[in-house]
């Protein structure tokens, strides 16, 4: 990466640190609903049959909540900025535009880190505690996981507009992290178990397994994931062409 | 200014719009937006647009910036492609519309801009020069239209660009603002910068271009300095209350170019006012409230283009 794309990419993330939706959304919220769910249930070891205590599961589960509207966020700013025009103030500068989106993605990843920090940090306070192996471990799984919502993030910015993107991202997450399992798991099996897990929220929140040295994703895992990342990355470059060619 | 190849001199030298096409699909059919634009500029000269609403302008200087592929035609900047002029830094340009994107103050958006370019100019000289050193340290989403117009100026200067693109870029700001912003599009374009923009306002090509290209419907209906242009579309138009006349009769008034009635009214562009004043208060002594004005741009283009008016 360039100099230049670099000194981009910091104010990107200086202007991302300043907008309160970050905050609410990503950082305010997950934080105070993980105090409110986990703490009553802080001496629960064994979570509906998950094996592991609820204030690590709940820990993951608001991780994926609010590292998911960290990576969405990005979508919001690509739709704002569409509709004041600044991309295509930006075409005529020498910022390509995989560069532009590069800076996107990793501005969303910035801003998932920082909750992810926050709320291992909340953890703690209710006890959580793990090996720092396996920590990070589990931290790459989840930014792995988190991959096709960096592509998720990029449709959105070029399908919707800034008005509609609030409404359709709150409810969207809010799905995602129910059939994922944020706020405990939804079916241990059954046919609501498969649906759960062919969503990608879901392997955010298996991810809390091993902190408890418990097996990663196996191979379904993986292939869910490569799935949601290959499409969504299709339409999300369908998207955008369709987008500058009318501009 | 380095060019790698030899490009024909005329191109290498300055802008080439050649044979320039688009058009788009309306809600009434297939719109030629831009239908044959040829013109070129050279090293240094600053040009101005000019044209009504749906002239073409806009169409034109996307085209010019890379941002529209024209249907036919080509675009040379410099001996080279838009996109190629646009990544060497060598356009700085300040679109119709746009805002600005917020959680930054001016200062940091000017910074951000800057790193983006291979030579920028000074962050703080531009700046200056743009006078939006006043408010340097306030947010953007914070800024007053006239404000927010320096700095988008300020973006278009920032990559000390060879060629500078500005399209309307007076409309939101008020005389004061107007007189500054081409006071400082002056100095910049005295170090031997090529400058094209688009205006309404026959007065701005007057007062700060050395050559005007006239748009009206897609095509150029004149190219030429300024004081030539300002001869050609200095007709005035004259509007007197007359239900009955036929506008037939009137269309053959010694003067008159062109007609139209607006409910009880008639419309008149005149090349010559004073014979036609004169034939029509002989013809029509009944006519009432009568006005004669210097015509708008959009009259002077239709006396110009001699299109059928409402047509």
């Amino acid at each position: 990466m360039s100099r230049s794309s670099l000194l981009y990419t910091r104010y990107e993330l200086l202007r991302t640190l300043r907008n309160r939706r970050f905050f609410f959304l990503s950082l305010a919220f997950p934080l105070a609903l993980y105090y409110l769910i986990a703490a009553p249930n802080r001496h629960l070891h064994d979570l509906s049959g998950t094996g592991i205590a609820a204030p690590l599961y709940f820990m993951v589960g608001l991780v994926s909540f609010g590292t998911m509207g960290a990576m969405l966020s990005s979508g919001a700013r690509i739709s704002s900025e569409r509709q004041a025009g600044w991309n295509r103030q930006l075409r005529i500068t020498p910022l390509s535009t995989q560069a532009y989106f590069r800076t996107k993605v990793l501005t969303g990843y910035m801003m998932a880190l920082i909750s992810i920090c926050a709320l291992y940090a909340a953890g703690a306070t209710l006890g959580v505690s793990i090996g720092a192996g396996r920590w990070l471990e589990m931290t790459g799984l989840i930014l792995v996981g988190l991959i096709p919502f960096a592509a998720l993030g990029i449709l959105i910015g070029h399908l919707l507009t800034p008005d509609s993107i609030g409404p359709a991202m709150g409810g969207g997450i809010a799905l995602l992290a129910i059939l994922g399992g944020t706020w405990g798991p939804i079916a241990q099996h059954g046919f609501l178990h498969s649906v759960a897990q062919l969503v990608p929220s879901y392997w955010l929140v298996q991810a809390g397994h091993v902190a408890v040295g418990g097996s990663a994703w196996g191979a379904k895992g993986w292939v869910v994931i490569a799935v949601w990342t290959v499409a969504a990355s299709r339409l999300a470059q369908r998207a955008f062409r369709r987008d500058t060619a009318r501009v | 200014m380095s060019v790698a190849s030899a490009p024909r001199a005329e191109e290498a030298g300055g802008i080439a719009l050649a044979g320039l096409v688009k058009s788009f699909d309306g809600p009434q059919g297939r719109i030629r937006a831009v239908a044959g634009v040829d013109v070129r500029i050279a090293p240094g000269e600053t040009v101005a647009l000019l044209g009504p609403n749906g002239a073409g302008k806009s169409t034109t200087i996307d085209m010019l910036l890379g941002l529209l592929a024209p249907d036919q035609g080509t675009v040379s900047v410099f001996g080279r492609t838009p996109a190629e002029a646009v990544d060497a830094g060598a356009v700085g340009a300040m679109l119709q519309t746009g805002e600005l994107i917020r959680d930054l103050t001016v200062r940091e958006l000017i910074t951000m801009m800057a790193s983006l370019y291979p030579h920028p100019m000074p962050v703080e000289e531009t700046l200056e020069l743009t006078g939006a050193a006043a408010f340097a340290d306030q947010r953007t989403q914070k800024l007053s239209g006239g404000q927010t117009q320096r700095v988008r100026f300020a973006v278009a200067l920032v990559s000390d660009p060879e060629l500078l693109v500005l399209d309307e870029p007076t409309a939101a700001m008020d005389v004061e603002g107007r007189h500054a912003f081409w006071t400082t599009m002056r100095e910049f374009a005295a170090g031997g910068r090529t400058v094209l923009f688009a205006t309404h306002y026959l007065e701005e090509a007057d007062d700060y271009a050395d050559r005007a290209v006239l748009m009206s419907r897609g095509a150029i209906v004149a190219d030429g300095p300024t004081n030539e242009i300002k001869a050609m579309v200095g007709s005035r138009s004259i509007r007197a209350t007359l239900p009955a006349a036929a506008l037939d009769g009137l269309r053959g008034l010694p003067g008159v170019s062109a007609v139209e009635r607006r409910g009880e009214a008639v419309m008149l562009t005149c090349a010559d006012s004073d014979a036609a004043i004169r034939a029509l208060l002989a013809a029509h002594p009944e006519a009432r409230d009568i006005e004669i004005e210097a015509a708008g741009l959009e009259q002077a283009f239709l006396a110009l283009t001699g299109d059928e008016p409402g047509a």
